[in-house]
């Protein structure tokens, strides 16, 4: 979908806008020279609130340090749902470009009309707006004669892309300082008037339920303020951090546990995957108008593990009841999705629970940032109204946080005698990839699972193809294929918790999809890349391939021990187009030496930002292919501490060469996800340029290796 | 309870407090410095480094006796907003983080490898650091920054 940013012609309010049409719940001019700014979307590492900034700063004709970004909360934000899916650009930026323009023009108005000249006369710069014979006033002097309690109204025209001085121009963020310089600037380092601590007792084995608890060595640790049992939920309040833990050490001694439940065989994932009850979707078909005569069918299936979220810090909340109302403090994406979820486990009305956002660390999708939040609700109760800060273990945080799901991804081309691709089927088994909290009947937090009177636990679903799939995403292809069937089953039984992570399916179905293209062209004798252009009609995608093989000198002489392998794909087959070139060493053990990429995000509002976005994204699949996988035995997950879930470390991490095609009159996208699954592929297409060995099942680590040597040989 | 005496960014300190209390717990729970983060408890993961003498050790495994009469760094010594650090200049021009949860035991680790090696190639940069763990990627930029501070400094 090519498409430029709607014409001016067709004046409809950006989707976010529309639903929180008010232009004061977006933005404020609370005193002189400020401007407050109040998006419902919320830093997670990624930059977002900075590339806001300046989208409004541009708009407003104001300097970006005039700009003062509001945390998200329930009590004033707009509404934007979570922030995820690589989204924030395109749905808050548009609304917020949109209101700011919006209320540019008000105050054109105003200043206008007290000056008694047309709009066209009048300039503003840094927010002093000016008109001939030297007339002089601000957005601040004017401030108390212009309400922004008003909708906004479609029709508005933000500036052209030429107009712009901030976006599309590398900015440095605004959070960076704070960080830098060691200052609290995390709701880990959150320090309220009273606060407690709490710790949740959880068991090893997979939803043993909580037979006895023997709290006496707990109530013997100096500190403690109260012990919490509903059900299998228990946990203590501390008047420290200390005492929390020693409470909570003490505690787990006198807890008995039932047996857990089984799971499936981590050596095993396709089959298991392949075995379960599950519900069927077909995702797209196409017919190809005169069918081809089969030569050939290649088949070939593909698999990644479960993977963690990892964050480097473990999740945390702070929670404080006043009466039956409760103030909760959050890193979770979505302040309203929790609101929503904590009013069903609290059976109160949603009004009495607000939720405002605290950074946490870096986020990848759905992890126990909002677990963490009901327990800090739960545990608070206890508190005589004190708030109570709950932190997760490392070992709770690799254990009983959601997981990116595991899938199995089979696919089938058929070829001609000419070897053309004629037909191709794609299939997908794995858990759903969204159990998101506040979107469904029930709760989707894991102690409302846990209590004497258990919600029922939430098996994963996927989004709506509408909104880029879930286990589906990017699992049709970009490529100009006569003919398709593709289609995704969807678990229906969840044994181990799956939840949203960085691209959902797209990672596995990238991988799949660009590792058995490669595999065609070698057959076929021709380069991957010019494979790739000649099935390919949206020159964006071309571009992308085109730009980041040029980058890369494609293809370099070939050396032994050293291979180098291509992917692409677009996120969501409708956001950013990616393509990344994998430079690999080695032979049992292989290092990702360097990785070239090219990205089209339309409008890159802070190309640096976007940069950053991309290399970060390309380290991380870095890591997810050589290295992660979540690990568990019949009973737990095994994989709970940095030795057991190893990810990439600075000695192991590739260059990384980054080409943004900025595209200033297209629409702004999203650059988080963009990266993963090209590089996934690019990478294990690499191994079979260095080794002649094809690794089908994600992690590429030595054993697989060795296991695709013995079985080429 | 005994108390246990330490240098914290160049002030003398005198702790009461059990010595087999681990040295991040003092600072963020006794002391409320938030520089030093938590990420494992287990010293594998870096967010909790500090100085110790001349050596980037985590906070969360080492026990508070183990630091008597010795002098404890953490990012809050580095610099300060007025006077930065050359590393925190560095990292702030090469924008080197994302989340940034990680970045004040890498500051760590960096500014003990600076102490003792001024001028580290980039291979020697990668080493010093392979101990703090980043997830979300921003190795290269940290890399860049670190060696960008090693030139400042050199250039005076």
């Amino acid at each position: 979908m090519n498409q430029p940013a709607p014409a001016p012609s067709a004046p409809t309010l950006p989707a976010s806008l529309a639903a929180n049409p008010k232009l004061s719940s977006w933005l404020k001019l609370p005193s002189s020279g400020k401007v407050t700014v109040s998006p419902g979307k919320v830093e997670i590492g990624q930059g977002i609130v900075t590339a806001l900034a300046q989208i409004a700063a541009d708009e407003l004709d104001i300097d970006l340090s005039r700009v003062q970004m509001i945390r998200a909360s329930t009590a004033v934000s707009p509404n934007e749902g979570v922030t995820s899916g690589s989204l924030s650009i395109q749905q808050s930026g548009r609304a917020l470009r949109h209101a700011c323009a919006e209320v540019r023009q008000i105050f054109l108005r105003q200043a206008a009309e007290r000056f008694g000249v047309g709009i066209d006369a009048l300039h503003i710069e840094d927010g002093i707006i000016s008109g001939p014979g030297n007339v002089r006033t601000s957005y601040w002097e004017l401030a108390d004669e212009v309400s922004l309690d008003r909708d906004a109204t479609p029709g508005v025209t933000p500036k052209i892309a030429t107009s712009r001085t901030l976006a599309g121009h590398s900015v440095q963020r605004i959070d960076i300082p704070d960080k830098v310089l060691g200052r609290p600037r995390f709701i880990h380092d959150r320090a309220l008037a009273g606060m407690l601590h709490g710790r949740v007792l959880r068991p090893q084995h997979a939803r043993a339920k909580l037979r006895e608890l023997n709290e006496d060595g707990a109530r013997a640790v100096a500190g403690l303020v109260a012990i919490v049992r509903d059900g299998s939920f228990a946990g203590v309040v501390s008047e420290t951090e200390h005492g929390a833990e020693a409470a909570l050490n003490a505690l787990r001694k006198g807890a008995t546990w039932s047996d857990g439940e089984l799971l499936p065989d981590e050596n095993d994932l396709a089959s298991f995957l392949k075995a379960q009850p599950s519900e069927s979707t077909v995702i797209g078909k196409k017919t190809a108008a005169s069918p081809g005569t089969v030569a050939r069918t290649i088949r070939r299936q593909y698999t990644r593990p479960y993977i963690a979220h990892a964050s480097i810090a473990p999740s945390c909340a702070i929670a404080q009841w006043d009466g039956d109302r409760v103030h909760v403090w959050t890193h979770s994406q979505g302040v309203y999705l929790l609101s929503a979820d904590l009013a069903l486990v609290l059976n109160l009305p949603v009004e009495n629970i607000t939720v405002e956002h605290l950074e946490g660390a870096g986020c990848y999708g759905h992890n126990a940032a909002d677990d963490v939040a009901l327990d800090a609700v739960l545990l608070a109760k206890s508190a005589g109204g004190r708030p109570v800060r709950v932190q997760w273990s490392r070992q709770g945080e690799m254990s009983d946080a959601p997981f990116g799901a595991a899938m199995a991804i089979e696919i089938e081309a058929d070829l001609d005698a000419q070897g053309e691709i004629i037909d191709w089927r794609h299939s997908i088994w794995s858990n759903g990839h969204a159990a998101r909290p506040g979107r469904a009947a029930q709760p989707a937090l894991l102690a409302a699972f846990e209590l004497e009177n258990p919600f029922p636990r939430m098996v994963s679903t996927n989004p709506p193809q509408v909104n880029g799939g879930g286990g589906d995403r990017n699992s049709v292809p970009l490529y100009d294929f006569p003919s398709w069937h593709i289609e995704s089953h969807r678990l229906t039984t969840m044994p181990i918790r799956t939840s949203a992570l960085r691209t959902l399916g797209g990672q596995g179905n990238v991988f799949a999809i660009e590792s058995i293209l490669d595999e065609i062209a070698a057959e076929c004798g021709e380069d991957p890349v010019a494979f790739r252009l000649r099935h390919l009609r949206d020159e964006r995608a071309k571009d992308v391939i085109r730009a980041a093989a040029a980058r890369a000198g494609w293809k370099p002489e070939k050396q032994p021990g050293i291979g180098h392998g291509i992917g692409f794909g677009r996120y969501k087959n409708t956001g950013a187009y990616c393509a990344a070139i994998a430079e690999i060493e080695g032979a049992e053990w292989i290092s990702v030496r360097k990785l070239t990429l090219a990205i089209d995000v339309g409008e890159a509002i802070n190309p640096d930002g976007v940069i950053n976005q991309i290399e970060g994204g390309a380290i991380q699949a870095t890591s997810w292919v050589l290295k992660e996988r979540v690990r568990f035995d019949g009973e737990r997950i095994t994989s709970t501490s940095w030795t057991e879930y190893p990810i990439l470390r600075f000695s192991e991490v590739p260059d990384v060469e980054v080409e943004v095609i900025q595209r200033p009159d297209m629409d702004p996208v999203g650059a988080g996800e963009a990266a993963h699954g090209p590089v996934t592929a690019a990478i294990a297409n690499a191994v079979f340029d260095a080794l002649g060995v094809r690794v089908r099942d994600l992690p590429i680590t030595r054993d697989r290796i060795i296991a695709a040597m013995d079985l080429s040989s | 309870m005994p108390s246990v005496r330490f240098r914290l960014n160049g002030v003398e300190l005198e702790i009461d407090a059990d010595p087999d209390r681990s040295l991040l717990d003092i600072l963020r729970g006794h002391l409320g410095m938030t520089g030093p983060h938590f990420g494992c408890g287990a010293g594998e993961c870096g967010a909790c480094n500090v100085i110790v003498g001349d050596r980037a050790i985590s906070a969360c495994d080492t026990p508070l006796w183990s630091v008597a009469d010795k002098d404890v760094t953490t990012i809050e010594g580095l610099g300060t907003s007025e006077r930065p650090h050359p590393l925190q200049r560095a990292f702030i021009a090469e924008q080197a983080l994302q989340c940034g949860y990680c970045v004040s035991g890498i500051l760590i680790s960096a500014a003990a490898l600076l102490k003792r090696n001024p001028s580290p190639t980039s291979r020697e940069v990668k080493e010093a650091l392979d101990r703090n763990l980043c997830r979300c990627g921003s190795h290269n930029r940290m890399v860049r920054a670190v060696l960008r501070a090693a030139e400042e400094m050199a250039a005076g």
